[in-house]
């Protein structure tokens, strides 16, 4: 099922990021932030990616956990490395466009904090994996199912400070030019995210099937 | 309920026990908080004054490195002499083993902060003890969130390598919700005017975040625990 | 399996392709100013203090490209090493 939808997955996100340049290029300018808003495109959909990789994540690890299918911690390993590298991306254009916009690079924002400590989060989930030796997957579980539980809390503490990022609530007022480019650049990394999903599991249970091999000719 | 809580306060005696033979962990986490403080004053004093506002974030990071080190060295002892693989061989509960431990580690938490918090009173010019009801309010809770989530990660990184270096890495992420709340929250009872209603939200929010977290990690607990 | 390896082999030129197509999109993005002026309000025109936006824009798109790209390689290095390493494995348990 997956083998036969990757192709045509790939293909698509392929399309769909070879014309979203131009559709970012053709979009109106924004009245006051003028060439450096256009960052927005790719922005905001890194950190959609980012935000279902983390959930993904944390419904995997509580699948893996409660019910012990192995299958859910392969998934919730594949979506926390996504998870960062889609954050990454999110938290370099970020700044870029705030230099212009707010005058500095960073804010202790509630949203920027907040997207900030859930990267943290499987930054630290990563290197447990890594570091954490034997029997590391269950823990790693944890800090996923506990990151997840941690975002509310996160975000209401930081949110009694001054807000200053714009809220979702712009994505229904923008023009129609910018709203096309915007769910294009969105569309194409969603299907991004699938795809290097889809590789990036099939790693893992390679590495699983490897893992068995070795095992079997031990015995 | 009654079996639970009884397995609980045992382990928590034996704890203490140990504790009261050798005093280990309680002198050295004492001794490491004062130095840490110590260490921050050098840092936040200029011309022979305290910054301003400085006091709450120096109190709450204290209590969250000495936090780390006890939480490390506590689950360390058990491990060196494979007492917890015992104690999860027992034919109790093992959400009551948690329990039990978090129990142990508040008792040595609370000791560290009853000296560390007229300390940095005293070194920091700050008039902690004006609301007292308040800020041991705002102690206790932020401790049982800190302690809840750090107990759960110390007891199951006890099989893991580098665990050391782990237990800090995982925790503090995860905790920074209780950090943030404890320092605005003694922040806003230190400032020339005490901001009570500030105060109370933060408690309140502290009081969540320690319910969500300890359902958490006994629901978490026994899973994670199992080879 | 080695298809899964061609395929990401192919998604991945297709991916410089296209890497290379924004990057001279950006570029040409910042000189439109002049050509799109009718946009920007005239309060809004460029004070002389004000940071160019264009090298930032190239920057943010260029590192996100840059990331995608590196880590669409890392996964596909990866699982080439691991398929490899079956394949061998497959092969010794064979010839037993």
């Amino acid at each position: 099922m997956t083998q036969r939808l990757f192709l045509p997955l790939v293909v698509a996100a392929t399309v769909v990021f070879a014309v979203a340049p131009l559709l970012i290029a053709w979009a109106p300018y924004e009245s006051t932030m003028g060439l450096v808003q256009k960052i927005f495109y790719f922005h905001m959909p890194s950190w959609a990616a980012m935000f279902v990789s983390a959930l993904v994540c944390g419904v995997a690890s509580a699948f893996f956990l409660f019910k012990g299918h192995a299958t859910g911690d392969r998934i919730a390993a594949a979506a926390a490395e996504l998870a960062v590298v889609f954050g990454l991306i999110g938290l370099v254009t970020g700044p870029l466009w705030a230099r212009k916009a707010w005058g500095v690079w960073w804010q202790w924002d509630a949203r920027l904090t907040m997207a900030l400590v859930l990267w943290m989060i499987f930054i630290s989930y990563l290197l447990l994996r890594e570091y954490g030796g034997p029997g590391s997957e269950k823990l790693a579980a944890g800090v996923a199912l506990f990151g997840m539980a941690n975002v509310p809390f996160v975000y209401w503490s930081v949110n009694v400070w001054r807000t200053v990022h714009p809220t979702t609530n712009v994505v229904p007022t923008l023009v129609p030019g910018m709203r096309i480019a915007l769910w294009w650049s969105l569309a194409g990394f969603l299907l991004l995210y699938t795809t290097t999903m889809m590789a990036r599991v099939r790693l893992e249970s390679q590495r699983a099937s490897l893992d068995r091999l070795y095992r079997d000719l031990d015995d | 309920m009654k079996r639970f809580l009884r397995v609980a306060l045992l382990i928590m005696r034996k704890d203490l026990t140990v504790e009261a033979r050798s005093r280990e962990l309680l002198l050295t986490t004492l001794f490491f908080a004062v130095s840490a403080v110590l260490v921050f004053a050098f840092g936040f004093v200029r011309d022979g004054r305290p910054v301003e506002n400085a006091a709450a974030g120096i109190l709450w990071i204290a209590i969250a490195f000495a936090g780390t080190l006890a939480l490390g060295r506590t689950f360390e002892r058990e491990r060196y002499h494979d007492v917890l693989h015992a104690l999860l061989l027992a034919p109790v509960d093992r959400p009551a083993i948690y329990v039990g431990k978090l129990l142990g580690i508040l008792v040595l938490l609370g000791t560290v902060e009853i000296v560390v918090v007229p300390l940095v009173a005293l070194l920091f010019q700050a008039p902690l003890l004006r609301q007292p009801l308040l800020i041991v309010t705002l102690l206790a809770f932020g401790t049982v969130g800190f302690a809840a989530v750090g107990t759960l990660f110390a007891a199951m990184l006890i099989r893991a390598r580098s665990r050391d270096v782990l237990l800090p890495v995982l925790l503090y992420p995860l905790t920074i919700p209780v950090i943030i709340a404890g320092v605005r929250g003694t922040a806003a009872l230190l400032q020339p005017e005490a901001d009570i209603a500030m105060a109370r939200a933060w408690i309140g929010m502290l009081g969540f975040f320690d319910v969500v977290f300890i359902t958490l990690s006994l629901w978490t607990f026994e899973p994670v625990m199992t080879e | 399996m080695v298809l899964r390896g061609r395929m990401l082999c192919v998604l991945l030129t297709l991916w410089i392709g296209v890497a290379g197509t924004v990057e001279t999109g950006t570029v040409s993005l910042s000189v439109q100013p002049q050509q799109q002026e009718e946009f920007v309000p005239v309060e809004e025109l460029e004070p002389e203090d004000q940071l160019p936006a264009a090298p930032l824009l190239v920057a943010a798109y260029a590192f996100a490209w840059l990331a995608i790209f590196v880590y669409l390689w890392s996964i596909w290095r990866r699982l080439a090493h691991v398929e490899r390493e079956l394949g061998d494995l497959a092969r010794r348990m064979a010839k037993r």
